[in-house]
């Protein structure tokens, strides 16, 4: 079991509120993922139901119990750390079996855990070996297995891809899913990558300086953003916010389109543009045009669109697709 | 930083270095010299360097008059042992102060290190009197009391220094794993400082090593380290050079062994911080 409920947690560094009334409910087996800018407390959130912070105000409730007065070492939790905090001084197999000893589980027990751990992790041949003589990959691998071996209630990892190179990082963020669905244990997984976020989330918790912002699947948050600030950070290329006109013609002060919502003419359509750039992907064309009187525009077009820069396009949007936004940004319906 | 530099000027700074460093060893070399020599030869005019009569009856002499094992089993309990249980305190001390710091903790660090710039003798008679009172006087433990006292600040200023290099993610995830604070300092945070854990040690016990003040102010016979041991040979007689050199050269000894044969770490602890 591995529920975790947050109910109006705040958190203050010294007079300075970073977490402002958060409530949340993670159920059991759920891989939820906290998303964010920088420095909009995702880090500290996680802390917070790890222990390893205090709260301010307000409960952590971990199946159902308040633990407010549990240590980190108690709660059961493990935590795969951005840096990956491997103990430099211990081989791979101590790293792993390090929380089975102190839990003083015994020595055959151990062994057996340690090397049902490493051969998942695909680790075994360098059980012996010191963290320092690990790639990055490797040293991620042991920081999730010295996390697996505990069979916690819940994983909670920070940015724990992010040292990584772009393949490396792709093929982890496989495994780490591969990893969910074989343990169905929960999952917290904290990323200012709204990518990551999107694959790998059942539930995106979006933080937006110390409040939760909005909680959906990854569909939900692309196809009904409840304001400006998810609209604009979930989905990339980012979502197009126009004003003026066409957005009060459709009676909302802001409207959101994104990239790829959109068919392009060189000869008529609602809003006239010039092309200012064109990024061929092969499979999509990002193009990058300034709207008459609207701005910038980002479009995403579906295989090889022939358009060059100075070129004069028509844009319109889906009218489907488009999305509303009051003047305080608030979702229209 | 890798400066290019000249040959010549390579070979200018190494010579400028040994110079140096001869200069300071000179004295411990002379002094190890003079202890084998007569008393004749040790004051002769122009000084012998190397060629004289070498001859061991200073050491019989210095045996003789006074027990030498005696006050060097002191030396040894005294700055071992003091500086053994300093530790013990000064880990979670520094622990304290560098993962868990409140508003006030560079001020009570700051305080620790002005004690070091009090006069001792500001506080002799207080201390004196109570030892006298409390029959400490001349009494291993009185004395280590004492000398654990003189150092913790440093310890603690040095262990703090190497903790705060040590990334508390470690720290954290010990105790994610379920470490209790003793096993986190005693699993993971004191293997990771074994280096910087060495060489405090090693300069606390040379620092008790060479305390003079309170070693002769406060132990008399029984309890006296090296530091009395010396100063016997300074007074009634005058001076006899030679003997004065074989009792300097046994009462180096011990130290100079063990520093020489951790010189790394030493060098490592002495400059912690100042280059990084
Ligand atoms: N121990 C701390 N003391 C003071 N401020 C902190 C501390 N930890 C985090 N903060 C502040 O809280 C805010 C949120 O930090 P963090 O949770 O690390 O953000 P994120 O992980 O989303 O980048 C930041 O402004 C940061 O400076
Ligand atoms: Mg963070």
């Amino acid at each position: 079991m591995g529920s975790i409920q947050l109910k109006s947690v705040r958190k203050a560094f010294g007079g300075v509120s970073v977490i402002n009334g958060v409530d949340l409910d993670i159920k059991n087996g759920e891989f939820a993922v906290f998303v964010g800018p920088s420095g909009c407390g995702k880090s500290t959130l996680l802390r917070l139901i790890a222990g390893l912070e205090d709260v301010t105000s307000g409960e952590v409730l971990i199946d159902g119990k308040a633990v407010t007065d549990v240590g980190p070492a108690q709660r059961g939790l493990a935590m795969v750390f951005q840096s990956y905090a491997l103990y430099p001084h211990m081989s791979v197999r101590n790293n792993i079996a390090f929380a089975l000893k102190m839990a003083g589980e015994k020595t055959d027990v151990i062994e057996r855990k340690v090397a049902k751990a490493a051969a998942t992790l695909n680790l075994t041949d360098y059980l012996d070996r010191k963290p320092r003589q690990l790639s990055g990959g490797q040293r991620q691998r042991v920081a999730i297995g010295r996390a697996i071996v505990r069979e916690p209630k819940a994983f909670l990892f920070d940015e724990p891809l992010s040292n990584l190179d772009a393949s490396l990082r792709v093929q982890m963020r496989v495994e780490i899913g591969e990893l969910h669905n074989d343990l169905k244990t929960t999952m917290i997984y904290v990323t200012h990558d709204q990518v990551e976020a999107m694959t790998m989330a059942d539930k995106i918790v979006v933080l937006d300086k110390g409040s939760v912002a909005q909680v959906g699947t990854p569909l939900e948050l692309y196809n009904r953003p409840n304001g400006l600030f998810v609209a604009g950070f979930i989905g990339s290329p980012k979502m197009n916010f126009i004003k003026g006109p066409s957005s009060e013609r459709r009676g909302a002060a802001i409207l959101g389109i994104r990239p790829e919502h959109v068919a392009v003419s060189t000869t008529a359509g609602e809003w006239p543009a010039t092309v200012r750039l064109a990024e061929h992907l092969g499979s999509d064309t990002f193009v990058h045009a300034e709207g008459d009187g609207i701005g910038p525009l980002t479009l995403r077009l579906e295989g090889e669109a022939p358009l060059k820069p100075d070129q004069r396009i028509f844009v319109t949007p889906r009218e489907a697709n488009i999305h509303k936004f009051d003047t305080n940004g608030r979702r229209i319906d | 930083m890798a400066m290019k530099q000249s040959p010549a000027k390579r070979v200018g700074v190494t010579v400028a270095a040994w110079l140096v460093a001869f200069l300071i060893f000179f004295p411990i070399l002379w002094t190890f010299l003079t202890s084998f020599k007569s008393e004749l030869d040790a004051i002769a005019m122009p000084p012998k360097f190397l060629f004289f009569n070498w001859t061991l009856e200073n050491y019989a002499e210095v045996q003789e008059r006074s027990n030498y094992l005696k006050y060097a089993f002191n030396s040894i309990v005294l700055s071992v042992g003091a500086n053994f249980v300093g530790l013990l305190i000064a880990v979670p001390a520094a622990w304290a102060m560098a993962f868990a710091p409140g508003k006030r903790t560079k001020d009570l660090l700051m305080w620790m290190l002005s004690t070091k710039m009090m006069p001792a003798v500001g506080v002799l008679v207080p201390i004196y009197l109570l030892f006298r009172d409390l029959g400490l006087l001349d009494s291993l433990w009185g004395i280590g009391f004492v000398l654990m006292l003189l150092n913790l600040p440093i310890i603690i200023w040095m262990l703090y220094t190497y903790f705060k290099e040590i990334p508390v993610d470690i720290l954290e995830a010990a105790r994610m794993d379920g470490a209790s604070l003793l096993n986190e300092i005693l699993y993971v945070l004191t293997p990771m400082a074994v280096p910087g854990i060495a060489s405090t040690m090693l300069l606390a016990i040379i620092l008790s090593w060479n305390e003079a003040f309170w070693t002769l102010n406060l132990a008399t016979s029984n309890a006296a380290p090296l530091t009395a041991f010396i100063a016997s040979y300074s007074a009634p007689e005058g001076f006899f050079w030679a003997k004065l050199s074989a009792a300097s050269t046994l009462a180096i000894a011990p130290i100079l062994v063990l520093g020489w044969f951790s010189q790394k770490q030493l060098v490592r602890g002495l400059t912690f911080g100042a280059v990084k």
